[in-house]
């Protein structure tokens, strides 16, 4: 759940803007061809209007291979699911909306205690291996996340809340929680497989538009077009799409303007100032992240929160937008990004203007008039937290307090600063693992395992317990708020912002959607005439 | 024979103190390949059950002694990345750096035979000086500041090739083979002029002795007495060097790696280490100790053919 | 030979005077630069080299010059560390073992066999991946690196030097071990080992700056030679400033003490 330039391993899964509902979401019929929508363009290169073409290839650069597993329901990085999202499907699936649309189902209804989940399957839907989907295949995957099948640990921990699948007959199934959950549709994007599959790590087997074709450890990764794609008004343009592992962000560019790429998404504004007035249309966006300094609440000095609240004056935000990324990115003040309309509190980003005077007061006050020295410790692989690492350094001399950089590579900061919580302060950036406010905001009640800061407010845990405990949209909604204002106050973290992310496409190409989630739809792009 | 015997003993006690070493750095590293897999989302059971499955939770030890049971019988093991067996893995990327060392090699002995006789056939003139001074600069460029001059001067402002535009052998050999010049010669220009130096040095000296100044006053033209006697003792010296070489640029090829983005067996290290799938690390590791000692072993083997007193001091 | 022997006291000169420089390039960094090193200028973001900045500035509007200069002291820094260690325990080490030889010898040679069978800078990232990247790390790191290099050189000079007269007569007349091998070989060893010394801070300089490329030597927002390499290289299409100061810092430092090498080589009478 964390994410920065490279990307490297971030876990995630979707973050959509979920219009709770409990009616049938009647869904797959999206005109794609509309343009317009393809989010803020920016103004030095306009998109391509032409004929969509069918047939062709593109190259699309990806940050990091594929490490972790090409099996879906074991595959837990963002880069992954990226790739993915082209090649499975789940009974429900996001759209560039935010919605959740029906795909190997063709109906669905919530019952009103929010624990029993009833699908219809989809007609004719083919598996790449030319099979037919059945309720059977859908069990099995299902019940495979649950760990039901093998009597093992939940694949998906959240799916430890499945008491079991029924199918009542070969058309309807019907997953039965143990606890009501209002929000648990938001999990059934999860990839629906054959129940007789092999070998899942090498040689996936979906339903999506595009099928598994090879792949070279450390160099690419090929999928090419599934004829019998059940949404036949919705097929990929293209024959084949090569991801190419481009680790190195100084390629990105030589490899866009020299050819050899087509496509990137997530570049920085560096990246994309060097791409100006070549044949590339940029398309903007944000990362959907809280990039923050977090800080460890459990430790001296940031036990205290007159010393928390020092740091939040300390620093310029808006001076970090302009260095890392030309002014791009939205300044957040708690942990909610903008993409969460429902949830987000604008107000919240103004609330610690820089003020050295009122920071150094309070750092008096709190007992270190002469400041105090600590260590910040960045994850090497995400430059643009690295960059921010330096730029809060500077700011931070000027209210006395002496801050050291400690980079260390992803695995160490996974295994030192989350899991054992042995850090001072730390620049990543969160993102949500799902559709609610929950995703966000449980992080910090006192005794979530994910809880890395340590953070405690007793208020704030008794109001996650409401939430919990609401069936009411704008009920959860008002108290999700008012965690948020609670981290604002209580400034659990130096919170900074929402970074900017902006994608670059060939001209010869068109089609890009932004989805409020990590992937990359490459069944909607296409070679223009 | 006793000299060989005695030799592939000290190659296997090599290895062997590389793999454990190896072995034993990655158990003392944060983090393993299970909570490296499994993300920030896992639960501990998740982890332990993860770590149970790869066999993480056994004493390093018992871990070492299976690693090596299977190394023994050519299985060396299955990636937690990639799932892939590794040796199909390393196979896959040994032609990449197999061809870069092969021509970084190659424009090694280009520049460095004829220049090195050259300057030290013209010792202390004005082209000797002028070549000997450029020698030194180069000399002293790091390999990789040599492949930024190269990509922004070659690729970004006269376009001679594309950055990034690697293509792997089996698509494309010959733009594999054309991709991998710059990258070839950013490794081999500083060590060629090393090798000249070497070459010229080791050549003056030979030019000093005393047989050489008796073919000389024999009236054997120069080409000749350069070619026979000269070449062939100035090649001794330099023979190790050579040899060091290779070892070198097979290092410096997983820098050149990460500025050229070729994807070899260095950035494969690389990630390998930062996702902590040591079985893939193993095999890397040992692999290249096993080559570099192979090839001193080789050169060993050559010296004692060509001087055999080196048997004696072994 | 006459020719040679005066280019190669020109080489000393030279490589002397560059080296000299260099350093006096640093130790004034130490005392002065034009501007703070590390303050950032949204201003002068990407500034190109100009009057005001001699060197140009990098992506956070930092003055390439001050940060040449103070990265310059780093990385030498790193360097002559790194010779320390790696010089001073492959001294004692190659003093011994050649000394005594044996089975110490027999040990420890051949774990100088599996260390030096072992691509320096392989062995330097195995050792960041244990200890975590720092410039301290990477000093320990690299100075473990070159420990057998020098023990290699130091115990094939001893070797060598222990069968000389002198030697045996010291022997005869009764002195130490100890006494033998630091006050009677080691001088006469001396040559070899500057020029080895140099040889290995040009190593040491390289492969400081390698690291710091692979993002594993110095940290931010510190400067280094390498570090300012390797974030300069994202910037190549459009400020290539940001990497050629730094770049032809790391060359003059090189250069000097390779040339210094060469001439003492030559005045150890080789």
């Amino acid at each position: 759940m964390f994410k920065g330039e490279t990307m490297k391993r971030a876990r995630l899964i979707p973050t959509l803007l979920f219009a709770l509902t409990l009616t049938i979401v009647l869904g797959g019929c999206q005109d794609k061809k509309e343009s317009g929508k393809e989010s803020k363009n920016n103004e030095s290169s306009t998109e391509t209007k032409a004929e969509p073409t069918m047939g062709g290839s593109i190259v699309v650069g990806i940050p990091q291979d594929i490490e972790d597993s090409l099996d879906p329901h074991k595959s837990v990085a963002a880069g992954t699911k990226e790739v993915l999202f082209n090649i499975y499907e789940g009974l429900v699936k996001p759209d560039e909306k935010g919605n959740y649309i029906d795909a190997v189902a063709q109906s669905h209804t919530i019952s009103e205690d929010g624990k029993t989940y009833t699908f219809t399957l989809r007609e004719g839907v083919k598996f790449h291996n030319g099979a037919d989907v059945t309720v059977d295949d859908v069990k099995y995957s299902i019940e495979r996340c649950a760990g039901i099948t093998e009597g093992t640990e939940p694949l998906i921990a959240a799916f430890s809340n499945v008491e079991n699948v029924e199918t009542p007959d070969d058309k309807t199934i019907v997953i039965n929680l143990k606890e009501a959950d209002t929000e648990f549709l938001a999990y059934l994007i999860v990839a629906v497989i054959p129940k007789d599959a092999q070998d899942l790590a090498t040689n996936p087997v979906g339903t999506g538009p595009f099928m598994y074709a090879s792949r070279s450890p450390q160099e690419n990764i090929k999928i090419k077009k599934f004829a019998d794609y059940w949404d036949t008004e919705n097929q990929a343009y293209l024959d084949e799409v090569t991801f190419k592992v481009v680790s190195d962000s100084n390629a990105i560019v030589t490899g866009l303007k020299g050819g050899s790429l087509d496509m990137v998404a997530r570049i920085d504004s560096n990246q994309s100032a060097q791409l100006k007035g070549e044949d590339f249309t940029i398309y903007e966006g944000g990362m959907n992240l809280v990039q923050a300094l977090y800080l460890n609440n459990g430790e001296a000095p940031f036990d205290n929160v007159k010393v928390r609240q020092a740091l939040c004056y300390a620093v310029n935000r808006q001076d970090v937008l302009d260095m890392i990324a030309d002014g791009k990115g939205t300044i957040i003040g708690s942990s909610m990004f903008p993409a969460f309309d429902k949830y987000y509190m604008p107000e919240l980003a103004d609330k610690y203007p820089q003020d050295a005077g009122k920071a150094k007061a309070l750092l008096a006050e709190a007992g270190y008039p002469d400041g105090f020295d600590m260590t910040i410790t960045v994850p090497s692989n995400y430059q643009q937290h690295v960059d921010t690492a330096q730029i809060l350094v500077e700011q931070l001399k000027q209210i006395g307090v002496n801050a050291k950089i400690q980079l260390v590579e992803w695995d160490s900061w996974l295994s030192d600063v989350y899991g054992d919580r042995k850090f001072q302060s730390t620049v990543v950036g969160v993102d949500a693992a799902y559709l609610s406010g929950r995703a966000l905001l449980e992080r910090f009640t006192s005794d979530s395992s994910k809880n890395f800061i340590n953070f405690h407010n007793e208020e704030y845990d008794k109001l996650y317990q409401q939430v919990k405990k609401s069936t009411d949209d704008k009920e959860q909604t008002e108290l999700y708020k008012k965690m948020e204002t609670i981290l604002a106050d209580d400034a659990a973290n130096v919170y900074i912002q929402d970074m900017a992310s902006e994608v670059a496409l060939r001209k010869s190409y068109s089609g890009f959607e932004f989805y409020p989630l990590y992937v990359l739809d490459l069944a909607k792009i296409y070679k223009v005439k | 024979m006793k000299y060989i015997v005695k030799k592939t003993g000290t190659l296997i006690i090599t290895l062997l103190i590389v793999s454990f070493l190896s072995f034993m750095a990655f158990s003392v590293i944060p983090g393993d390949a299970a909570k490296s897999k499994l993300g920030t989302e896992a639960t501990k059971e998740q982890v332990e059950a993860l770590q149970h499955e790869m066999g993480l939770d056994k004493p390093v030890l018992v871990r070492y002694g299976l690693w090596l049971k299977d190394f023994v019988t050519g299985d060396m093991g299955e990636s937690y990345s990639y799932s892939m067996p590794v040796q199909e893995m390393i196979a896959d990327k040994i032609p990449v750096n197999l061809t870069m060392v092969l021509m970084g090699f190659f424009i090694i002995l280009l520049f460095s035979i004829p220049l090195g006789i050259f300057t030290a056939s013209h010792e202390g003139g004005m082209l000797d000086r002028f070549l000997m001074t450029c020698n030194q600069v180069v000399m002293s460029v790091p390999g990789f500041f040599l492949g930024i001059l190269i990509t922004y001067v070659f690729g970004l402002v006269l376009k001679w090739f594309t950055p990034g535009a690697y293509v792997s052998p089996s698509e494309n050999f010959g733009g594999f083979l054309a991709y991998l010049i710059a990258p070839s010669i950013a490794i081999a220009l500083p060590k060629s002029a090393m090798a000249v130096k070497m070459l010229r040095s080791s050549v003056i000296t030979q030019l000093h002795m005393d047989y050489v100044r008796t073919a000389f006053s024999r009236g054997n033209r120069t080409g000749r007495v350069l070619g026979r006697h000269v070449l062939k003792n100035a090649l001794i010296p330099v023979l190790t060097f050579w040899a060091m070489t290779i070892a070198d640029i097979m290092a410096n090829s997983i820098i050149l790696e990460q500025v050229f983005t070729i994807p070899g067996m260095g950035s494969l290290l690389i990630t390998s280490i930062s996702n902590r799938d040591y079985p893939v690390v193993q095999g890397i590791i040992v692999l290249i100790a096993a080559m570099v000692v192979l090839i001193n072993f080789t050169v060993d083997i050559l010296y004692g053919k060509i001087d055999p007193r080196i048997r004696m001091d072994a | 030979m006459r020719k040679d022997r005066k280019n190669k006291s020109g080489n000393l000169i030279i490589g002397a005077s560059l080296a000299g420089f260099m350093l006096l390039f640093l130790l004034i960094g130490l005392l002065y630069t034009p501007y703070d090193p590390d303050a950032m200028s949204g201003g002068a973001k990407f500034a190109a080299p100009s009057l005001a900045h001699l060197f140009g500035c990098d992506q956070f509007g930092r003055d390439i010059l001050s940060r040449v200069m103070k990265g310059t002291g780093t990385t030498f820094f790193v360097g002559a560390a790194t010779v320390m260690i790696g010089g001073g325990i492959g001294l004692l080490v190659g003093a011994f073992t050649g000394y005594f030889g044996g089975w110490l010898d027999e040990i420890l040679m051949r774990f100088n066999d599996a260390v030096v069978s072992f691509p320096s800078i392989l062995l330097a990232l195995v050792f960041i991946s244990i200890l975590g990247p720092g410039k301290y790390n990477v000093i320990l790191a690299l100075g473990v690196v070159f420990i057998p290099s020098f023990a290699r050189m130091t115990r094939s000079e001893f070797i060598s030097q222990r069968e000389m007269d002198y030697v045996k007569s010291a022997r005869l007349m009764g002195a130490s071990h100890l006494r033998i091998m630091f006050i009677h070989i080691l001088p006469n060893t001396l040559p070899t080992v500057l020029a080895t010394a140099a040889i290995g801070f040009n190593n040491a300089v390289l492969a400081e700056a390698g690291m710091s490329y692979l993002g594993i030597g110095v940290q931010p927002p510190d400067a280094s030679l390498g570090r300012m390499l390797s974030e300069s290289q994202a910037y190549l299409a459009t400020a290539p400033w940001c990497a050629l100061f730094p770049g032809v810092a790391v060359i003059l430092l090189a250069l000097g003490f390779s040339l210094l090498s060469d001439g003492l080589q030559k005045k150890g009478g080789k």
